[in-house]
């Protein structure tokens, strides 16, 4: 039993997102698009631009509130949160924050959002952590051409091969996975691109051991959804979408990237999850439908494991013969795609995907689908996790 | 020659690790310890971890170490490794240093060669009149 007292106590009530492409493709602005999946989102829930009085993000969204609320004609913000840290580390926490933010009573209705036109502001893949001459942490990692997150998590991916007998086409399963799922979404930027275990096996490689098809995709996109209290959710337009629990935070010295952080083969949710699942007072047998955000196939085996799926050292055989895909396998994860094959919205298409699974209009729908799990940001810390419910 | 070449970014000392930089340009490899716990840190920090302390030493150690993990990168990211993939990183684990860990390159190996477990022994590459990197190679 939980007695966290913010269990079903808020509600997602409207979602939006512009279309999502590959990187550098879509002309207009990136605030642009940030104000289109907001409004998107208003409009679902049956809302007016009137109505909304509160507005997060993470990972440093250059789309300040302030800016969107005069643009959009916001009368009054009573909430802009900004979530530290780095990747999509905090794409539940942001939801988190708004819906403390509603239980207070501080905002009534908080929009939750995150535009990212890589083509616009660079790849996130590429530029050079630190710049050039970095200090503290990166200054003891960028000079040995260790630059990207990517590098680090095969580090980390590596070890975990090395304990647990992980194999590359375990990874593959993942990928595999998720670009099935994508088959059936018109939205997905990899739709109509199906791929096999071999395709995996002989893509390039671009870290060992991750292999091109190990790596998220790089997009240009934006997504929003509106939060209220549970109590006004009744009276809008969908059937409201309630948060079970929301957690956020890390465990020791996670931050120290691929030094002594004492816990290495690890996607940093052990801490977290645990906090989730006590607030939503459900157990991983409980989990319908999971939405895990891949930055790399290794840390969605490691997040799979933190999430109590199976033990640690196990995720590798658990994500094979099918038991991450839809429709029969038994925790089918990231049905629209994901980070991987949908578009890489820092994983707020994974929440938005959460929502619609909820609702019954997945393009892979989860029959029967009640509790569904949303990970966000394997591996950076902080990390944050949420259980929505119909 | 240095593993990796010239160009790439180098570190830019701070109050908190000038002294492992200034160590590194004797080719010394020196590592944090706190004075009043005695608990060995790194990458450098203001502060221990483990009782807070402010006061801390600069150890020097022999330099023998343990490959923890390591990874070949194969698709550059810096205009600089452009025609110096693939390379290796490396994460070594330090015994003599209460088991921290420090990323560098296994400059003289194959990476068919590399396997967890694999005991190194601390380099040094010079990098530019100020700068010199730690690095590793096999144990002999």
């Amino acid at each position: 039993m939980s007695d966290w007292p913010m269990k079903d106590k808020v509600a997602i009530v409207g979602i939006g997102e512009t279309e999502f492409t590959k990187w550098g493709q879509i002309k207009r602005s990136e605030f642009q698009l940030g104000l289109e999946a907001i409004l998107k989102a208003i409009e679902d829930a049956g809302l007016s631009v009137k109505d909304i009085d509160g507005f997060a993000s993470y990972s440093m969204d250059r789309n300040e509130p302030v800016a969107i609320a005069t643009a959009l004609g916001v009368p009054q913000i009573r909430f802009s949160n900004m979530f530290w840290g780095g990747g999509g580390g905090a794409g539940c926490g942001a939801v988190h924050n708004a819906a403390m933010a509603v239980y207070s009573g501080t905002a009534n209705y908080v929009v939750v959002f995150r535009a990212l036109c890589q083509g616009q502001f660079g790849r996130l893949g590429g530029p050079v952590a630190g710049g050039p001459r970095p200090q503290g942490e990166w200054a003891h990692s960028v000079p040995y051409g260790l630059m990207t997150a990517g590098q680090r998590f095969a580090m980390q991916t590596r070890r975990h091969m090395h304990l647990y007998g992980t194999t590359s086409r375990q990874l593959g399963a993942v990928a595999v996975a998720c670009r099935k799922h994508a088959q059936r979404n018109p939205r997905a930027v990899m739709y109509g691109r199906p791929i096999t275990i071999e395709d995996h096996q002989n893509s390039r490689m671009i870290a060992d051991p991750f292999r091109l098809l190990d790596c998220c995709l790089e997009s240009d996109g934006a997504a929003a959804i509106v939060l209220t209290s549970a109590e006004r959710a009744k009276s809008l337009k969908h059937r409201p979408v309630y948060i079970m629990a929301a957690s956020q935070g890390n465990g020791p010295r996670q931050g120290s990237g691929n030094m002594s952080k004492p816990n290495y083969d690890t996607a940093n949710f052990e801490e977290v999850a645990k906090d989730l699942y006590e607030r939503a007072g459900v157990t991983p047998k409980d989990i319908d439908v999971a939405q895990i955000y891949e930055n790399f196939t290794g840390m969605v085996i490691m997040s799979i494991e933190n999430h109590g799926f199976c033990k640690r050292g196990e995720g590798g055989p658990f994500v094979e013969g099918g038991r991450i895909e839809w429709p029969d396998g038994e925790l089918p994860i990231n049905t629209s795609g994901g980070n991987l094959s949908e578009a890489y919205i820092h994983g707020f298409e994974l929440v938005t995907e959460a929502v619609r699974q909820m609702r019954g209009t997945s393009t892979c729908q989860v029959k029967d689908a009640e509790i569904c799990l949303v990970a966000s940001g394997p591996g950076v810390a902080p990390v944050s996790d949420m259980i929505v419910r119909r | 020659m240095p593993y990796l070449p010239a160009g790439l970014p180098l570190p830019q000392p701070t109050d908190a690790d000038a002294p492992f930089w200034e160590a590194a340009r004797r080719h010394e490899l020196v590592v944090q310890r706190c004075t009043e716990c005695g608990t060995f840190r790194h990458s450098p920090q203001p502060c221990c971890y483990n009782c807070q302390s402010f006061n801390y030493e600069w150890v020097k150690i022999k330099g023998n170490g343990v490959i923890f993990s390591y990874t070949n990168v194969v698709h550059p990211v810096h205009p600089a490794l452009k025609d110096r993939v693939p390379f290796n990183v490396v994460l070594v684990e330090l015994p003599e240093a209460g088991n921290v860990r420090i990323v560098g390159n296994l400059v003289d190996t194959p990476f068919e060669d590399l396997y967890v477990g694999m005991p190194v022994e601390v380099t040094f590459d010079d990098m530019d009149e100020g700068t010199t990197l730690p690095q590793w190679k096999r144990a002999s």
